[in-house]
């Protein structure tokens, strides 16, 4: 199985262990992965508040690489780059006059015949019916999922999950086995606008979401957003300042999980690359459930 | 030789700015047959009219058209012009040129070229247009009321004391509405029920008033002055005539644990019920659905203790048939519930509650007996939060409107929160205080000023739930945008009035508009507020958009008002514009062929048989007969008959093609 891939500037960067996770998962579960040959950045950066021909034709110069190179869906991790793309998808299909000058400005012709999956529709459309047969542990913990703002927004335009209070990596989480608690910060701001400019923003805002999910007991964090978890994780300092104690609870991603569940090693998973270690273990074995089917018609003769 | 009259009217500068009207007059004063042409600034006033009158005397004119609005608007007017000058009215034609033109079009040569075209195509057809006779038809003096809440109960007592009949169709147990379930009404904060049940009493013992309960309308068929209306009473499982309400299978149905849908869900109510002490009827009924009996064939202990033998297990519905006159619409609205808000917890905060919860919670005969209590754990709360507009005036929630109640009605929680908790604080989140009305803007300031209300004008944006307390989060837009978030116990919604279960279905069975939010629409916002766009038919109250009980009961008694003007006389003078079967001369009598294609066709029944008989009594030959009564003129016969054989008065297919012609041949 081949599928396009984009893992764009923080799965390179800062959060490597992210784009580890996901490849040996892939791997594990034999999905091959391929990088869009010579791929740019995705603009999400300072683009697509400066200038808007700029912001559409960065993305979708990688759309256009993807298509040529014969892929037909591609998976984002990167939630922010993931938005970029799929609004770049949707202007330039409902606006014919931008289209036409966004490929002129590229040199190339994107056709808009691509499918883009966010990590939480890949791991929905090519991991979990796999996980029952390869799982070896599962995730017996109270975990508190974090969707962050770009995931599930513009609704409009992503049509996925719900905007407040989504399921989806709630869902996966407890396939793993998990206790995926029911909180209150699912997709309130963690600051990361100001990660860089103005970290005692982010102590705040990360902290109301640190301090609710430790209070209502979870054990970890679990995120699919490069930028949600640099600062979740990072930031700690900040947001220990802000709460007036300091609170442990680790964040990891949602592959990462996955990873746990199907017993890849922990470096392998980049587990070891976090500012606030993660401790979990102790994980329970898994046992596959025996799913009795029933032959109703034996038991009827019977 | 025809002598056609054409008026062109600018409707002030509704038409006159887009099209030339003199150009389209003196184009038109060319057309063949036409006498006299002229066009003038309201051609709808008294001069204007006068103007009509007197060139129709004066040049002998045989037609004439008039240029300017819709014939919903004005067709009548210059009819009656054309009696008053001695002139058949149905010699008159509209050209409508400013819905159809001036409105819809730029200034320009185009534009004027339509309106003449329009014109042109009118004068063709008046030229052909035939003397009609208008159509007499007997009118049933009885209203037919659907829906019993406050506006239902007003139009019902108005009509049977203007000393008609009324026959009032309520689909649940009691008559009431929402009114029954209130606790004190804004701005007067008088006792809904004290001033509600002996209305609904006297519904019940007015001997011109037959009341129908737990029941619904099947369909409807007719018009205005003669319907026919099936009405489907529901089982009730009871002998009406034989219960004497003591509520004894009340009190020993062992099913107890049933939500009771009066008290939204925050009491429970038997199996046999009925749903308020004071209902009127006081006559119980079985629910089927969660009765023991009708789910596993055992129980029947309500009939062991019946002592006037009054419950029927195998009683089925029954199909009611009543004639009558005319039909209000008065059923009413609904509120959207907590589980329509999403970034409030999709409803799964017991403590997050309605405002028609909030209702029941302070009314004395509700589940809290009027104490304030959180539902989830019945302890006072000292902090509690109200949202006005939640719902409302929202496009991303697809309710564009304000609501209009809930300003007032929260305002009124507030007062009748801080009369029960003493040393409890309410908050408001708002968008705008809505107190327009009589007395309405003294009760909101009584709120803040006696009773401390904290308003605090912003919208809230989440709440959800910590160690038992409510999270509020908001913003205060008079501080600065500042984020407010608030600890409280008890939060209530004031959720958006929405249009009633099965007002769709209803509007179809009637056969009238409802807009895109399915309330019923009125014939027209100003002048016609409480009529539908079907003859006979009228709404009150807040089927027709959110309305607070005067406004309701206003336009009940506007609606009484017309229904007693429609029935002052015995008969109802109806447009002639109907289908007729072609007569010739013997021995074929029509080009009729008796196949009767068209006699299952017609929706209203109008076609009948007609034997052609020699002297002695032989028959002839069978034709089609369209009984005048009843047909609507909708032509769906004359496009079945092969034999081309049935017309339209007033829409003859040769008056329709030489319309054609006009604008082919232009
Ligand atoms: C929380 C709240 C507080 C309020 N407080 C006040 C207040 O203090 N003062 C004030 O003036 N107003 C108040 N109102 C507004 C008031 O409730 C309405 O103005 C009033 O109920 C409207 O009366 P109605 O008869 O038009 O509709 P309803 O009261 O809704 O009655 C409609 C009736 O029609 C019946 N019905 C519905 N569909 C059918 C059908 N298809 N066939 C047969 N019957 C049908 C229903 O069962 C019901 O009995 C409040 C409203 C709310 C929600
Ligand atoms: S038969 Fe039904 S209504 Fe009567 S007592 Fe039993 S459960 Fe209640
Ligand atoms: S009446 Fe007041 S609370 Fe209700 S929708 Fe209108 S503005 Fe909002």
């Amino acid at each position: 199985m081949k599928l396009g891939f984009y893992p764009g500037c923080s799965l390179e960067g800062a959060s490597r262990e992210y784009n580890e996770s996901v490849q040996a998962v892939a791997e594990k579960l034999g999905i091959e992965l391929v990088s869009i040959p010579d791929w740019n950045c995705c603009g999400a950066t300072a683009a697509h508040n400066l200038d808007k021909e700029l912001s559409l034709s960065l993305p979708a110069r990688n759309l256009a690489l993807a298509e040529e190179a014969g892929l037909t869906e591609l998976v984002v991790p990167c939630a922010a780059c993931y938005s970029r793309f799929t609004v770049t998808q949707h202007e330039l299909l409902h606006d014919n006059a931008m289209h036409k000058k966004v490929n002129e400005i590229i040199g190339k012709e994107y056709k808009g015949t691509l499918r883009i999956l966010n990590v939480i529709q890949f791991i929905e459309e090519y991991i979990i019916d796999k996980l029952e047969d390869n799982m070896k542990f599962e995730i017996n913990k109270k975990v508190a999922c974090y969707y962050g703002c770009l995931l599930v927004r513009p609704n409009k335009i992503l049509n996925f999950d719900r905007t407040e209070d989504p399921q989806t990596m709630d869902v996966v989480m407890k396939k793993l086995g998990a206790d995926s608690i029911d909180w209150a910060f699912k997709t309130e701001c963690c600051g990361a606008g100001f990660s860089v400019s103005f970290t005692e923003a982010v102590g705040r805002l990360s902290g109301k979401i640190i301090e609710d999910a430790s209070h209502r007991g979870a054990e970890a964090l679990v995120v699919a957003c490069p930028m949600c978890h640099s600062n979740l994780d990072m930031r700690r300092p900040a947001m220990d300042k802000y709460n007036g104690k300091k609170i442990d609870t680790p964040v990891i991603y949602i592959t990462q999980a996955i990873g746990l569940a199907l017993g890849i090693d922990r470096k392998k998973l980049g587990l070891n690359r976090h500012f606030v270690p993660v401790k979990l273990d102790n994980f329970k074995p898994y046992v596959k459930k025996e799913v009795v089917v029933e032959n109703t018609q034996i038991m009827e003769e019977i | 030789m025809a002598r056609i009259g054409v008026f062109i009217c600018h409707c002030g500068e509704n038409i006159s700015a887009t099209v030339d009207c003199p150009k389209v007059s003196e184009v038109a004063a060319k057309f063949p047959g036409v006498a006299y042409s002229v066009d003038y600034k309201y051609m709808c006033s008294d001069p204007g009219q006068s103007l009509v009158v007197n060139a129709i005397k004066e040049h002998k004119l045989t037609g004439i058209v008039v240029s300017a609005c819709s014939p919903r608007m004005h067709e009548p007017t210059f009819r009656r012009a054309c009696a008053e000058a001695g002139l058949n009215p149905y010699l008159c034609e509209m050209a409508n040129i400013r819905e159809h033109c001036s409105w819809v079009h730029e200034k320009g040569d185009r534009t004027d070229q339509k309106a003449i075209d329009v014109v042109r195509m009118m004068v063709e057809k008046v030229k052909r247009n035939n003397a009609l006779m208008s159509i007499k038809v007997p009118v049933t003096k009885t209203a037919l009321v659907i829906g019993g809440g406050v506006a239902g109960i007003q139009a019902a007592l108005d009509i049977a004391n203007a000393g008609h009949k009324v026959v009032m169709v309520e689909r649940e147990p009691s008559i009431g509405g929402h009114m029954s379930q209130l606790s004190e009404t804004f701005p007067t904060l008088d006792c809904s029920q004290c001033i509600l049940t002996p209305r609904m009493v006297e519904v019940a013992q007015n001997p011109n008033i037959t009341l129908y309960t737990y029941a619904e309308v099947e369909s409807v068929e007719g018009f205005v002055g003669n319907f026919n209306v099936k009405i489907r009473k529901k089982a009730k499982s009871i002998d009406e005539t034989l219960c004497n309400g003591c509520g004894m299978c009340t009190t020993k149905c062992p099913q107890k644990k049933i939500p009771n849908e009066f008290e939204l869900g925050m009491g429970n109510r038997p199996a046999i019920y009925v749903p308020f002490p004071q209902a009127v009827p006081n006559v119980p009924v079985i629910d089927r659905l969660n009765c023991t009996y009708y789910k596993n064939g055992k129980c029947k202990i309500c009939e062991k203790f019946c002592q006037p033998k009054a419950i029927r297990f195998d009683q089925e519905d029954e199909i009611i048939e009543v004639a009558v006159g005319a039909i209000s619409i008065c059923t009413g609205f609904d509120v959207k519930k907590t589980d329509f808000f999403p970034e409030y917890g999709y409803g799964k905060h017991k403590d997050i509650i309605d405002g028609l919860q909030f209702e029941r919670m302070a009314s004395a005969s509700g589940p809290t007996l009027g104490a304030i209590r959180r539902p989830s754990d019945g302890a006072e709360p000292k902090k509690i939060v109200f949202v006005a507009c939640a719902g409302s005036r929202d496009p991303a929630k697809g309710i564009e409107y304000c609501s209009k109640i809930c300003c007032m009605y929260t305002a009124k929680h507030a007062i009748l929160y801080k009369h029960k908790v003493h040393d409890g604080t309410a908050y408001i989140f708002y968008m705008d205080i809505r107190a327009a009305g009589k007395n309405y803007d003294e009760f909101t300031r009584r709120a803040i000023e006696e009773d401390n209300a904290q308003y605090i004008r912003g919208r809230v944006s989440s709440i959800y739930e910590r160690d038992g307390k409510l999270i509020v989060i908001g913003t205060d837009t008079l501080m600065n945008h500042e984020t407010v978030e608030i600890e409280a116990d008890m939060v209530v919604l004031a959720t958006a009035g929405v249009a009633n279960q099965g007002a769709e279905e209803l509007a179809q069975k009637l056969h009238v508009s409802y807009d895109q939010h399915r309330f019923f629409s009125e014939a027209h916002p100003k002048l016609k507020p409480v009529e539908t766009n079907t003859a006979g038919i009228y709404l009150a109250g807040a089927c027709q958009s959110p309305k607070d009980i005067p406004e309701s009961v206003a336009a009940a008694s506007g609606v009484a008002g017309k229904i007693s003007c429609l029935f002052s006389s015995s008969e109802l003078t109806r447009e002639p514009l109907i289908a007729f079967v072609d007569r010739i001369a013997a021995p074929d009598y029509s080009s009729c062929t008796g196949c009767f294609l068209c006699q299952p066709v017609c929706p209203y029944n109008a076609i009948e048989k007609e034997d052609i008989k020699d002297r002695a009594g032989n028959l002839i030959k069978s034709l089609a007969y369209i009984n005048p009564g009843l047909c609507q003129g909708c032509g769906t016969c004359v496009a079945i008959c092969k034999s081309k054989s049935i017309d339209i008065d007033g829409y003859t297919n040769q008056q329709m093609y030489s319309e054609v012609d006009a604008l082919l041949n232009s």
